[in-house]
């Protein structure tokens, strides 16, 4: 540390830094402005017609800040703010590479989306038992994980972002919602219990829970201390918050329940959540013991992403096969960690970017099907093309994306991973991600023509009745499935962003320096 | 005394795990709040337990003596504590509602949210 010999100094001086610039108080920012949004929407928790109003406008204000954190990481660096100005690592540092800007900024534009679709999905009730609070707060506690730069606090926004998925989880207290509600809350306990139990063994190895100071001290410690159990410890624990195989059983058996834009938000971040903590604990601190681990972890991404998407084309509830979707997506993007060469990262993390979009849309596709026609069932539904073809061409589009075919987001990072795994030989896992591409386009396909293309079964063929769909759902499925296309047609600046995020993960120097900028110059 | 203490976490996990292992949401209950303590009680011994020397670095060094316990695992479990109080408090009252509602508290009977012998979906049209 920068604290010399002599004596009789004021350590309340010595041990503080100076104040940081105003722009990097953006670090910051997204998480306050959450949670302060979320106290405001708590306090006017009875006038439902005025929270939607309040949120909304919060959350577009939300991913100006995320946007222009990105712009500011990508231009400057990392940056980092420690609380308090306590010196590194006394203090809790808040440090902000591309990746966690990249996803942060990302989930921000979801949970604009979910907020928006949220006004016609969410009625009085669901808003009295407080959608729009706990949709800022799970905000804080997502972006609060994506943006720290110390372990225990890593920990302490999982848990705020787990408690109010549980508030929304069960708004309204449906019978079938107690029951998704219960698997999901015991399981989800236990993996963060996992957490904190490895977290306890951290400090007692390492004696600090700063990232940056633990990937200094990984090196030395590396020969004498347990690590592998530590990392292993990690590994399971975040694996079963990302839901893969084979501790990924709570998603499907809860994600059908709540509220359909619960759904939509939690298939697009909550599962992300636990990969950026993969990404961040195993392939930057960490990356010899990820290497030990790789084989174990790719079994387990190609089991995750086959027998995911087997669950999905075993399924009748429209619903039901998405949460499968979202299983199988994670095997492909624990494909990449398991590479951890510099394109399989920057494939996983594209790869992640894209389900977070993807998945929250093709939940809304179903959403406002289901509005049409009535059911989520494929026995039943039917005609939806006849009924809406702008929704179906939409629904069409997303469908092609998860597959991961062109011209849609989901394709590049296939094939960026599939040329990854090629790389090292391994191919076997290479040709699981193209069998789970198949099958995933089967399922889709099958949805597609049973619900979308065929006629519905009981009616004749009379008069179509108009359903008007809500506008606000509809312009936010619109600006999911524009950013797709958009990312799927234009993905340069998008893949450059997401190699360069990987490079930070493998050689993690200027995180280090972010944190520690005296010691490094020395 | 950390010898001791490591036996009694050992054992407060098997109990939990062996409560976790149970279809009844009552036991699965109690496993969680003895596995929330079991890992308090780790980390907390982790940090030393020991109360002669008060936590205090002196001028001219850098770093706690070796005979002082460590405060900040302390500070730790304060969190931890509070974050498992919450989530055990939520736990009891879901399962009791999950209990009035489903009429069970058996794991193996509820499913209402998966039904067994749900239709295959169709295969032509």
């Amino acid at each position: 540390m920068a604290v010399n010999s002599e004596a009789l100094q004021d350590f309340s001086v010595v041990y503080t830094m100076h104040s940081v610039a105003a722009a990097d108080w953006l670090i910051i920012a997204p998480v306050v402005w959450c949670i302060l949004i979320g106290a405001v929407l708590l306090m006017l928790r009875k006038r439902t017609d005025v929270q939607p109003l309040i949120a909304i406008p919060a959350l577009g204000i939300l991913v100006l800040m995320t946007l222009g954190l990105l712009a500011h990481v990508v231009q400057n660096g990392t940056l980092t703010m420690t609380m308090g100005r306590w010196l590194p690592p006394f203090g809790i540092s808040f440090t902000v590479d591309l990746l966690g800007a990249f996803f942060a900024a990302t989930s921000a534009l979801v949970a604009l989306g979910a907020g928006i679709y949220g006004r016609s999905d969410v009625d009085d009730t669901g808003r009295r038992y407080g959608f729009y609070p706990f949709l800022m707060l799970i905000m804080a506690g997502i972006l609060g994980a994506f943006l720290t730069g110390d372990i225990f606090n890593l920990y302490v926004w999982f848990e705020v972002l787990l408690i109010s998925s549980f508030g929304l989880l069960v708004l309204g207290s449906e019978r079938k919602q107690l029951d998704g509600a219960v698997k999901y809350a015991f399981l989800n306990l236990i993996a963060t219990t996992l957490f904190l139990v490895a977290t306890g063994y951290l400090y007692g190895l390492f004696g600090t829970l700063n990232m940056a100071d633990i990937a200094i001290k990984a090196a030395e410690l590396r020969g004498t201390a347990p690590l592998m159990t530590l990392v292993t410890l990690y590994l399971l624990a975040f694996a079963m918050k990302a839901a893969a195989f084979p501790v990924n059983f709570w998603l499907p058996a809860s994600y059908h329940t709540p509220r359909l834009v619960v759904s939509a938000l939690f298939a697009g971040l909550l599962t992300k959540v636990g990969i950026y903590a993969l990404l961040r604990i195993l392939g930057m601190l960490f990356p010899f013991e990820r290497e030990e681990l790789s084989l174990l972890i790719a079994i387990a991404a190609a089991l995750t992403m086959v027998l995911g998407v087997i669950g999905a084309l075993a399924q009748n509830d429209i619903r039901r096969s998405l949460g499968f979707l979202v299983i199988s997506g994670i095997g492909v993007m624990m494909a990449g960690m398991a590479l951890g060469s510099p394109v399989g990262l920057s494939g996983a993390i594209l790869y992640a970017a894209h389900s977070m979009v993807v998945m929250t849309a093709l939940y809304f596709a179903a959403g406002l099907a289901a509005r049409l026609g009535g059911s989520f069932e494929l026995t039943t539904a039917g005609g939806l093309y006849t009924k809406n073809a702008l929704l179906a061409g939409m629904t069409l589009m997303l469908f092609l994306s998860v597959a991961g075919l062109p011209p849609f987001s989901g394709l590049w990072p296939k094939i960026m991973l599939v040329k990854a795994s090629l790389d090292v030989g391994a191919w076997w896992l290479a040709g699981s991600i193209l069998v789970t591409g198949f099958l995933t386009t089967i399922t889709v396909g099958r949805i597609w023509v049973l619900a979308y293309w065929r006629p519905s079964p009981g009616e004749e063929t009379g008069e179509v009745v108009p359903v008007s769909l809500p506008i606000g759902a509809c312009v936010a499925l619109s600006g999911l499935v524009a950013i797709t296309v958009a990312a799927g047609v234009w993905p340069e600046p998008l893949i450059a962003l997401a190699q360069d995020a990987a490079r930070g993960l493998i050689d993690p120097s200027a995180y280090v320096l972010s944190v520690f900028p005296v010691e490094a110059s020395q | 005394m950390e010898p001791i203490f490591a036996i009694l976490v050992g054992a407060l996990f098997t109990v939990a795990i062996y409560l976790f292992l149970s279809k009844h949401i009552i036991r699965i209950l109690m496993g969680a709040a003895i596995l929330g303590n079991a890992v308090n009680l780790l980390i907390f011994t982790a940090g030393r337990v020991t109360r002669e020397v008060p936590p205090i670095i002196s001028g001219d060094a850098n770093a706690l003596t070796e005979a002082a316990a460590n405060p900040l695992p302390q500070a730790l479990i304060l969190t931890a504590i509070v974050i498992s109080f919450s989530f055990f408090a939520f736990l009891l009252v879901l399962g009791y509602r999950a209990f009035q509602e489903l009429g069970t508290d058996n794991s193996d009977e509820m499913r209402l949210a998966e039904p067994v012998g749900e239709p295959a979906p169709p295969t032509g049209y």
